[in-house]
């Protein structure tokens, strides 16, 4: 599966996808790939308030733990739930239902420094 | 990179692959997860052929074997194989191994990671030893079978192999395949570890996992070294690396059993030939360890990890060596090394996660027994 062109995407492998002044971050395929099964999942509470480039959760997986970096500063709005009993929805689907928070953007032009599905799939190709 | 003669069927059943000690191995074919529950409830299939199988031959090659292993090998009747460690002088695992004794010659199977260490260790202790050294690791491929029916899938073709007790071995002609078939493994379950013609793999793989369209079959699936990790961590082996290395010796992991102090006594099969190593493990043994290897269990869904700190109260009194959220128990298991004192089973100690540490109860190993 390719990166989807409507996303925004850091070198630490989140995808940003934006409505309006809201955007849904989550981690890409490639990335799902190479952690392997995702055994637990640490996001931050609703309503923290998170910046660009400062660590806001965890991912664990059998062969790793990570950090996960939102590329634009904010308030978290919505965190998915469905991830505490079914972290394995990232592996499944990283695009869709494996997303983790939605932040509501404080300046949506840091959007703009993120590399595009192009820029990122090139530097990244999934198999 | 080093590629093992399954290295194309890795390919074409999606293997994700990693370097793993210089070879090309699979790390899964999809997810480590349903790999490991596959073979705790079924079977798996291991490629393994990257592991060092070095072949000792000539009039010495037994009382060589007793200088460079921890453990008496010449009470060992043919057809049976053994778990032992090579040592250094002061006692650290160089490797740990299986022996394979023949009727005429000897077989060690050993890490990967280790053969090439081993093999110039080997040639410096030799000396004039009458003793021919051979590295089989190219000329044989090696796999795994491990699962709970996989005793039965033999069956289906060898009525001897499921007769063989753990740790014997049977030399079985299959059409034209020579295969040895050991009932040993790394998994913590029953099955079978088999040494073949490396150009004979891909007849191998046909046979044993039988025709896709037999209503009868029992399921084995290809599995890869990630669930070979967390299967060994549930049945509380050591991986060199990790509970072993040059630095730890075999008493503090617990690997007593693979220890033959008595080897400079022992005259009933000619000249006593202590090991390498030996002194310096007598000291230990006599001193009493200062740490120990332990099993811990925690609640949650963390994992702990290799060099996290493990501790009793505010000090630090040890490092976890491996760890993972194991698929079979459901909570977070770890091996660590602790100061003797604190290893007691039933005590609470705490692993530091970085951001938070966490109680973990010491438990005996192993964490998982078949039943």
């Amino acid at each position: 599966m390719s990166a989807p062109s409507e996303c925004r995407y850091l070198d630490s492998h989140e995808w940003h996808r934006p409505e309006g002044n809201v955007v849904t971050i989550g981690i890409t395929r490639y990335a799902v790939d190479e952690l392997t099964d995702v055994t637990y999942v640490e996001l931050p509470s609703v309503g923290a308030d998170v910046s660009a480039g400062e660590s806001m959760g965890e991912i664990e997986s059998v062969k790793a733990t990570s950090d996960i970096y939102p590329g634009v500063s904010g308030k978290i709005i919505e965190i998915n739930e469905a991830l505490a009993d079914n972290p394995g929805l990232l592996n499944d689907d990283p695009f869709g239902t494996g997303w983790l928070v939605k932040i509501e953007m404080s300046d949506a032009s840091q959007l703009d420094k993120l590399m595009d599905a192009d820029a990122y799939e090139k530097k990244y190709p999934s198999s | 990179m080093n590629k093992t003669p399954f290295h194309q069927y890795h390919l074409e059943h999606g293997a994700k692959m990693v370097d793993f000690a210089g070879w090309d191995m699979p790390l899964h074919y999809g997810s480590i997860i349903d790999e490991h529950n596959a073979v705790r409830t079924s079977g798996g299939l291991f490629d393994v052929s990257h592991m060092g199988r070095v072949k000792f031959t000539g009039r010495a090659a037994r009382r060589f074997l007793e200088r460079v292993c921890t453990r008496h090998v010449s009470p060992m009747k043919v057809g049976t194989c053994r778990y032992g460690l090579v040592c250094n002088e002061r006692g650290g695992v160089k490797d740990d191994v299986i022996i394979y004794r023949f009727d005429d010659h000897w077989l060690m199977v050993c890490n990967a990671s280790n053969r090439e260490k081993l093999l110039a260790h080997f040639d410096d202790v030799k000396g004039d030893l009458n003793v021919k050294i051979e590295d089989r690791t190219s000329k044989d491929a090696m796999v795994a079978l491990q699962g709970p029916r996989i005793m039965e899938m033999i069956g289906k073709f060898s009525k001897e192999i499921p007769t063989l007790k753990r740790y014997s071995f049977a030399i079985k002609n299959m059409l034209v395949l020579k295969m040895i078939v050991s009932r040993t493994g790394y998994t913590g379950e029953d099955g079978v570890e088999v040494i073949l013609p490396a150009m004979m793999s891909g007849m191998a793989v046909k046979l044993l996992l039988g025709k896709k369209d037999d209503d009868e079959k029992i399921d084995v699936v290809p599995a890869g070294l990630g669930c070979r990790d967390t299967l060994r961590m549930e049945a509380g082996m050591p991986l060199y690396g990790h509970e072993l290395s040059e630095e730890i010796d075999p008493l503090s992991a617990g690997l007593n059993f693979a220890v033959s102090l008595d080897k400079d006594q022992d005259d009933q099969y000619g000249e006593p030939e202590p090991f390498i190593g030996m002194d310096a493990l007598k000291k230990i043994a006599a001193e009493g360890v200062k740490r120990k290897l332990i099993g811990l269990k925690l609640d949650g869904k963390r994992t702990p990890r290799q060099h996290m700190v493990v501790k009793a109260g505010d000090n630090a009194v040890g490092e976890i060596t491996s760890g993972c959220l194991s698929p079979t128990l459901g909570y977070p298991i770890a091996m660590a090394y602790v100061d003797a004192a604190h290893g007691a089973v039933g005590s609470t100690l705490a692993i530091d996660f970085g951001r938070a540490t966490q109680d973990a109860e010491v438990v005996a190993l192993p964490f998982y027994k078949k039943s």
